[in-house]
């Protein structure tokens, strides 16, 4: 039960980070490349319609997690504390920025409210790749100083950094050398996956454009993918034990690959689906791959004293998880039909759709 | 310790507060819609969808704002009260989540629909994408308050060695006895608070000779509305959750009703009084002999315990601050029936619209239903301290052991601010949706 529940919880973050993913890509663009009034508006346009319809993917994945592994919830949250409200922060500022743009005619209006938009979901997408950053390290759970556990062993409380700015100190902070990089591959992935977005949906001046900076960033993350998996194995040197245990995981790296190798035929490819498949693939694989190398746990402890949390030691009880089952399987279904009936409604290039007023 | 315990309660009292701000008029308004919806199907009259577009939009603002400052309160859970998360989480976690899943997926995914799909779905699917969003935010709300009710009336579990609570029967978080009241009660609050909105910008459009034809239409529907369910909400669900308080929550019982002393005969219900927590009585009292033990008990005897007959840590830690909400939100609700009855009246004599005074007074008093609300929910939430899960979790043994008070004090700073920014946006917005008014725009 615990492994279903872990694949379905990851099934839904895979979801949030694919679908709302594009939209924090689009913000990325909309800050860097979107330069006249027009293509600023069906850009955020392209983000602004879908953007908390996506953003449901994240409740259901907190509600999911509280339900089904509740110590992890607990510790996590409260360990993380300050960067999670921030990013509650920067999720506000992005949502009222997308949604109040639109509402009066005034250009000062209007850039307080883009580059609201842009700027937070710039920093959601580093703060994102940091907090995956964090889950793959490990913190000091139990606070263990000098052996000692100063709390239960499973919390812990990070500051926002360290005055080493090293993921191998004992106390390591949230930022550190090795969570910004994977911080900065989540913001060239979304980057692309956005610029993936606009090209599909909106009739954009900058569509040509975009197809280059694709390229270029795609080179970038090409760069910043083999310089992280060599620091990986320095952080943590078991973390490829998983792929040589079982080798059929090895499926994750490979979607990653081929959707970074396929990028790289960007300016060739024909549909724009496709494009975009690739970068869903990008994070589909990023994700599952970074899962996969440290299952069953879910959060190592960097110390002796205290175990690392596991989906077996933060699950609940075998009769919770299993009821849970029936609701969430009409859940899902449900989650689908809703999918597809608004998906299909909502078809086509956003330019002539009518938003909010 | 004790720091850390008054900041995460103010943090967490501070940020639900704002946030149940919007739902309860979501929840409210998106009945109305459908309401208008359906006589538009039936009538085919313009007038109406029109207003159930107009009331949707506004629909739209509060939406926006409930979600983003919902997402916060669920992940406040794990943030600020993390040992309560840990113990409870594999019973509270199943109806938050049900919540995530099956009523914010609909009210979301419809709402966008109604909004953007009129022309291409038809009128009948037109309808049921409103209905849709309807049944979401309703269902939205049976799933908070289950959670809440398990909170005030912990059923279907069983608590391991180690403190842990698990989920021991599934059917009955939905038949705890405390739900189905708290639930009714709470609807149809929130339709009190959308009919005096609705009525309201009647009132406004009526007094400012604009939009009259909606203004009326509004003030007609908003003051039918508002008296059905401001009757509803007295009777007979508020007296049905008074009786299960009583019964369950005794020692909450007494300090919201302030009732210090035991009586023999019978208890007095109090009107006025102000709790004087030095000498333990009330001070300037007014009350009516043995109401109170008809009202709980259908017997003009039955004692009613008071204070006096509870240990210092069973009681409630404020209670003042009980007492007041209590009779604030009961106060309140007798004034809305008192009002929306001589609306009624008027309306029936067909010059409700002339009576500028009552139209003046019906306007400014939408901030009173939103009163209502909140202190109903400070009723709730007080009466059941010094528990996080009645009679079993203290709310000191919830909070997270290692988040320190500085840091929530940090954050609930920022919540002030950025909740401040967010209020004013929505005032304007709000105000300028109803400035343009339900009349179709030309594009
Ligand atoms: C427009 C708002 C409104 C109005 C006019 C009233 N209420 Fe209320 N009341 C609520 C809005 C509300 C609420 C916000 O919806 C609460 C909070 C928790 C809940 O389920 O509903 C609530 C809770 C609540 C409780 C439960 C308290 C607890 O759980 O400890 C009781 C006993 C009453 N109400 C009783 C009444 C009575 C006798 C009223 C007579 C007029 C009344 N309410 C009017
Ligand atoms: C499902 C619904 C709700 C749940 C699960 C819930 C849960 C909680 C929790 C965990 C606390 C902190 C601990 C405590 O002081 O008791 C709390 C406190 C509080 N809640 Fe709620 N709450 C809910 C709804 C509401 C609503 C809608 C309101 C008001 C609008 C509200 C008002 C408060 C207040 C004022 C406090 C502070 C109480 C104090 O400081 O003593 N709650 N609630
Ligand atoms: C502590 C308690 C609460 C939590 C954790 C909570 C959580 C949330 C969350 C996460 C959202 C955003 C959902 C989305 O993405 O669409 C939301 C919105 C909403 N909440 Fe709350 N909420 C709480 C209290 C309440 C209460 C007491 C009610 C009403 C009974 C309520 C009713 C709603 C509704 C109807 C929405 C949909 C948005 C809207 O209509 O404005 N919530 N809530």
């Amino acid at each position: 039960m615990e492994i279903v529940w872990y694949i379905i919880i990851g099934v839904v973050l895979a979801m949030f980070f694919v679908l709302d993913g594009y939209d924090f890509g689009t913000g990325i663009i909309h800050l860097f490349y979107a330069k006249k009034e027009k293509d600023k508006e069906v850009i955020a346009k392209s983000a602004g319609l879908f953007w908390d319809s996506n953003e449901v993917w994240l409740v259901a994945a907190g509600g999911m997690l509280f339900m089904a592994f509740p110590t992890f919830y607990a510790s996590v949250f409260s360990g993380f504390y300050l960067p999670l409200i921030i990013v509650l922060w920067l999720i506000i500022f992005r949502a009222i920025g997308l949604e109040f743009r639109g509402q009066f005619n005034y250009q000062m209006w209007k850039d307080i409210w883009d580059k609201s938009f842009g700027v937070s979901s710039l920093l959601l997408a580093l703060f994102f790749g940091i907090a995956l950053g964090n889950i793959v390290r490990g913190v000091n759970l139990g606070i263990v100083d000098t052996g000692v556990s100063t709390q239960e062993p499973h919390y812990f409380f990070l500051p926002l950094w360290d005055s080493s700015f090293s993921p191998l100190s004992d106390h390591p902070g949230v930022i550190d050398w090795f969570t910004l990089i994977i911080g900065f591959i989540a913001v060239v992935t979304l980057a692309i996956h956005g610029a993936n977005w606009v090209i599909l949906k909106t009739n954009s001046s900058i569509n040509k454009k975009l197809k280059g900076v694709i390229f270029k960033l795609n080179i970038v993350l090409t760069a910043l993918t083999v310089f992280s998996l060599v620091v990986w194995q320095i952080v943590n040197p078991n973390s490829l034990n998983n792929f040589i245990d079982k080798p059929f995981l090895m499926v994750f790296p490979v979607i990653y690959l081929t959707g970074l190798i396929g990028l790289f035929f960007i300016k060739k490819i024909k549909k724009d689906v496709h494009a975009f498949a690739l970068s869903t693939m990008l994070i589909l694989g990023g994700i599952t791959s970074s899962l996969a190398s440290m299952f069953p746990v879910i959060l190592p402890s960097v110390n002796d004293t205290n175990p690392s949390l596991t989906i077996y030691n933060t699950a609940a009880s075998e009769y919770g998880l299993s009821v849970a089952m029936y609701w969430g399987v009409i859940g899902i279904i449900l989650i689908i039909i809703y999918m597809i009936i608004q998906k299909r409604l909502m078809a086509g290039k956003v330019d002539k759709m009518d938003y909010g007023h | 310790m004790e720091d850390m315990l008054f900041y995460d309660r103010l943090q967490f009292a501070f940020t639900i507060t704002f946030h149940y701000i919007f739902p309860q008029l979501t929840m409210g308004l998106s009945l109305l819609v459908v309401y208008y919806k359906w006589r538009y199907l039936r009538s085919n009259i313009e007038k109406y969808n029109n207003a159930a577009k107009f009331l949707m939009k506004i629909f739209a603002i509060n939406f926006t704002m409930g979600v983003v400052t919902g997402i916060p309160m669920e992940f406040q859970f794990g943030t600020n009260w993390a040992k309560f998360s840990e113990l409870t989480g594999g019973i509270i976690g199943q109806t938050l989540a049900m919540e995530g899943m099956f009523s914010f997926f609909l009210e979301s995914s419809f709402l966008a629909l109604f909004i953007f799909g009129e022309k291409l779905m038809g009128q009948k699917l037109h309808f049921l994408t409103g209905f849709l969003v309807f049944l979401g935010s309703w269902a939205s709300g049976w799933f908070i308050l289950a959670t809440n009710a398990w909170m005030q009336h912990p059923v279907g579990h069983e608590i391991l060695e180690n403190g842990t609570y698990v989920l021991a029967n599934f059917s009955e978080l939905f038949t705890n006895p405390w739900l189905l009241p708290a639930f009714l009660h709470n609807q149809m609050a929130s339709v009190v608070t959308s009919s005096f909105v609705v009525a309201s910008i009647g009132a406004f459009y009526v007094l400012r000779n604009k939009q009259t034809e909606y203004g009326r239409l509004f003030l007609k529907t908003g003051v039918i509305f508002g008296l059905i369910s401001s009757v509803l909400v007295a009777f007979p669900t508020g007296d049905w959750n008074a009786k299960n308080v009583a019964k369950h929550q005794p020692a909450a019982f007494a300090a919201m009703e302030g009732i210090f002393e035991t009586e023999e005969a019978g208890a007095e219900i109090v009107l006025i009084g102000q709790p004087n927590m030095v000498d333990k009585k009330l001070d300037n009292k007014i009350a009516v002999p043995n109401i109170l033990s008809f009202l709980t008990y259908q017997e003009w005897d039955k004692q009613v315990p008071g204070m006096d007959q509870f240990k210092e840590e069973e009681l409630p830690d404020n209670i003042p601050a009980l007492y007041y909400s209590y009779h604030i939100m009961v106060g309140l609700g007798t004034v809305f029936i008192g009002v929306m009855a001589l609306a009624l009246f008027f309306l029936w004599r067909k010059n409700l619209h002339k009576m500028k005074p009552l139209l003046w007074f019906i306007m400014f008093l939408v901030p009173f239903p939103y009163i209502a609300n909140l202190t109903g929910w400070y009723t709730a939430e007080l009466g059941r301290q010094p528990y996080l899960v009645y009679g079993l979790l203290k709310t000191s043994e919830g909070v997270s052991p290692t988040v320190s008070s500085g840091n929530t004090l940090f954050t609930l700073l920022g919540f002030v601010a950025l909740y401040m920014l967010l209020g004013l946006l929505f005032l304007v917005l709000v105000g300028k949706t109803i400035h343009q008014g339900p009349t179709p725009q030309k594009h």
